[in-house]
């Protein structure tokens, strides 16, 4: 019996690479989304809420709810969930609307 | 090829037909129609083709076998081959936000670009004829814990095993309603998770009442066989008339407390297990993703389950000359249905701009399959119709809208104290449904709060941008489609 998704569908995936997680090491496999990245390390919260600070992370995993908003690359509202993961990416918590450098 | 197309012949504008959405409906209505003599551009959201029902891991992944995390494989890999032998401009990473009916007859189809249309480059097409196949999203109904890490979709941990090859945990309950459970279950479990529990609030009984449509459809048999099997085999108990009440953890998933339900849904006291699992796979049923062409006018039908679908004519035309829909656009009812119906709807098409009859032998088959199919559909539906009872699981504190974090209380003092009869009038006091997601996630939980006891209205699926547009985007549009921004897919 296949014990993980990659042995049930024969991966052979292309070498792997890293990311960053709030500076933390990251391993990616080409062809992944930043979501399932961060899923594959165990990672299931990456912005945390407008009013009660609460943590979320992938929900719908098909890009229509915009709960697995992050930060990518400094730039936030990123869909992690449909954004490919490329080599060196920094993913950061996005806090609320991701734009609290802004004083408004 | 879906993961990096050739590029496609670049044909003069307009396309005779733009194909919004590239599932099964989709892929089978633009190879149809470019088979047909048709010239078609086939947008999708997507880099692959497949729509959520084939979504596969990118080529970098090196997927031997895909097809173990799919039924029917062979369906889609025929329409894969057909599509790269056929002229069809197939182009990827295209976000459709409006479409738009021209003074001259034709569709204007607007599209934001990249993997999650953040791209700088806006695009315009113009087709003679559209045909949408948009698919469907997951409706969600809210529990006291439903917004806690590692609570996700059960379609959305399906979309992220096929795709990303990831499970969101080790130990997975999966909980809603709808066929799609079953089959989430069995590919959580054949890719290694622990399956604790599959949790149904509905029973399968209500299948037996309509044995005509089950007759007739043995191939959907067949298939709830398959599963039931997988399930057995990966020693996965299935609890009927069932729900998850309540999840529990601080900041994931620690445990769910599964409760039973009576006839109308409503927990019976004191019959609440709790069951240790680090994640929750949960959805009721699908809604059909029809705002496209809800803003351009097109007539609505109830569907058995609550969810609003598209009015088509026998051949697939919605109320907008001109305009058809194709899979779950209609009413939920799956991959095979979808097909049909994308052939169905080309045909027509074609007929109609070839200026040829289209009553022939095939359309004819095609008729007959797509009402048999469509009957089981709503059997289906009928089946997993959310009862009016699950609302007594729902404690004030528990989140409805996930993007503005609107409690069940704060929905049930608008309806109560301050006299809000319908959804709009609760989005307007409470904010529920205003948040990014456009009340994807939280329609059809305030649709029913807001109806009190009485029945609800579906929610009315209205999204005049039906993704998030930038400003810059809307102020490059210098009204003139006869000259669009460059159409062309990619180079790449």
């Amino acid at each position: 019996m296949a014990r993980t998704p990659a042995d049930l569908v024969g991966a052979q995936p292309d070498p792997p690479f890293e990311i960053t997680f709030d500076g933390r090491r990251v391993t990616a496999l080409p062809g992944q989304t930043v979501a399932a990245a961060l899923w594959g390390a165990g990672i299931l919260a990456w912005r945390t809420t407008r009013d009660g600070g609460r943590p979320r992370g992938a929900f719908c995993g098909i890009g229509q709810c915009y709960d697995c908003l992050a930060t990518v690359n400094g730039e936030p509202n990123r869909r992690a969930c449909l954004v490919p993961a490329r080599p060196g990416d920094a993913v950061t918590t996005q806090e609320g609307h991701g734009h609290d450098r802004l004083t408004v | 090829m879906t993961a990096s197309p050739s590029e496609p012949d670049v044909r003069a504008e307009p396309y005779d037909l733009a194909v919004v959405g590239a599932g099964s409906a989709g892929l089978s209505g633009a190879v149809t129609a470019s088979e047909l003599g048709l010239s078609v551009a086939l947008l999708d959201t997507s880099s692959q083709t497949g729509g959520q029902f084939y979504r596969h891991p990118a080529p970098a992944l090196g997927a031997v076998r895909p097809e173990a995390l799919h039924h029917d494989w062979s369906a889609f890999s025929d329409l894969r081959r057909r599509l790269a032998a056929s002229g069809t401009a197939h182009l990827p990473g295209h976000h459709v936000w409006s479409t738009v009916r021209e003074a001259d007859g034709t569709w204007t189809v607007h599209a934001v670009t990249g993997a999650d249309g953040s791209g700088e480059r806006p695009v315009r097409i113009r087709a003679r004829a559209l045909l949408l196949a948009t698919g469907a999203y997951e409706r969600q109904l809210p529990f006291p814990g439903w917004t806690l890490p590692g609570v996700v979709g059960a379609g959305g941990a399906q979309a992220m095993l096929k795709s990303g090859l990831v499970l969101p945990g080790r130990r997975i309950v999966v909980a809603g309603s709808g066929p799609l459970l079953l089959a989430v279950a069995t590919s959580l479990a054949a890719a290694g998770a622990r399956v604790p529990a599959v949790v149904e609030a509905a029973g399968y009984l209500r299948y037996a009442r309509s044995p005509r449509a089950l007759v007739t459809n043995p191939g959907k048999a067949a298939e709830a066989l398959l599963h039931g099997a997988g399930l057995l085999r990966h020693r996965v108990p299935v609890r009927v008339r069932s729900a998850v009440t309540e999840v529990h953890g601080t900041d994931r998933v620690e445990a769910v407390t599964v409760t039973r339900l009576d006839a109308d849904w409503r927990p019976v006291p004191g019959t609440g297990r709790r069951i240790t699992c680090d994640a929750l796979a949960v959805g009721h049923g699908l809604v059909p993703q029809i705002e496209l062409a809800t803003t351009v006018g097109c007539t609505t039908r109830r569907l058995p389950d609550g969810t609003l679908g598209l009015a088509l004519d026998d051949l697939q035309e919605t109320s907008e000359p001109g305009l058809w829909a194709a899979g779950e656009t209609g009413g939920v009812g799956g991959a095979e249905l979808a097909r049909t119906e994308g052939e169905l709807a080309a045909r027509a098409i074609a007929a109609r701009l070839l200026g040829r009859r289209s009553g022939e032998g095939r359309t004819g088959e095609l008729r007959r399959r797509r009402d048999r199919m469509r009957a089981f559909a709503e059997v289906m539906a009928a089946a997993h119709a959310p009862g009016p009872g699950w609302q007594d699981w729902l404690t004030d504190a528990t989140d409805v809208c996930r993007c503005e974090e609107v409690s069940a209380g704060r929905v049930r003092e608008a309806v109560a104290d301050l006299g809000a009869r319908d959804a709009r009038t609760v989005k307007l006091l409470t904010r529920a449904g205003m948040g990014w997601c456009q009340g994807r996630m939280c329609g059809t939980a305030v649709a029913c709060l807001a109806a009190r006891d009485g029945a609800a209205e579906p929610p009315s699926e209205r999204r005049p941008f039906a993704v998030p547009v930038r400003l810059s985007t809307l102020a490059a549009l210098d009204g003139d489609p006869a000259a669009p921004a460059d159409p062309r897919p990619d180079a790449s």
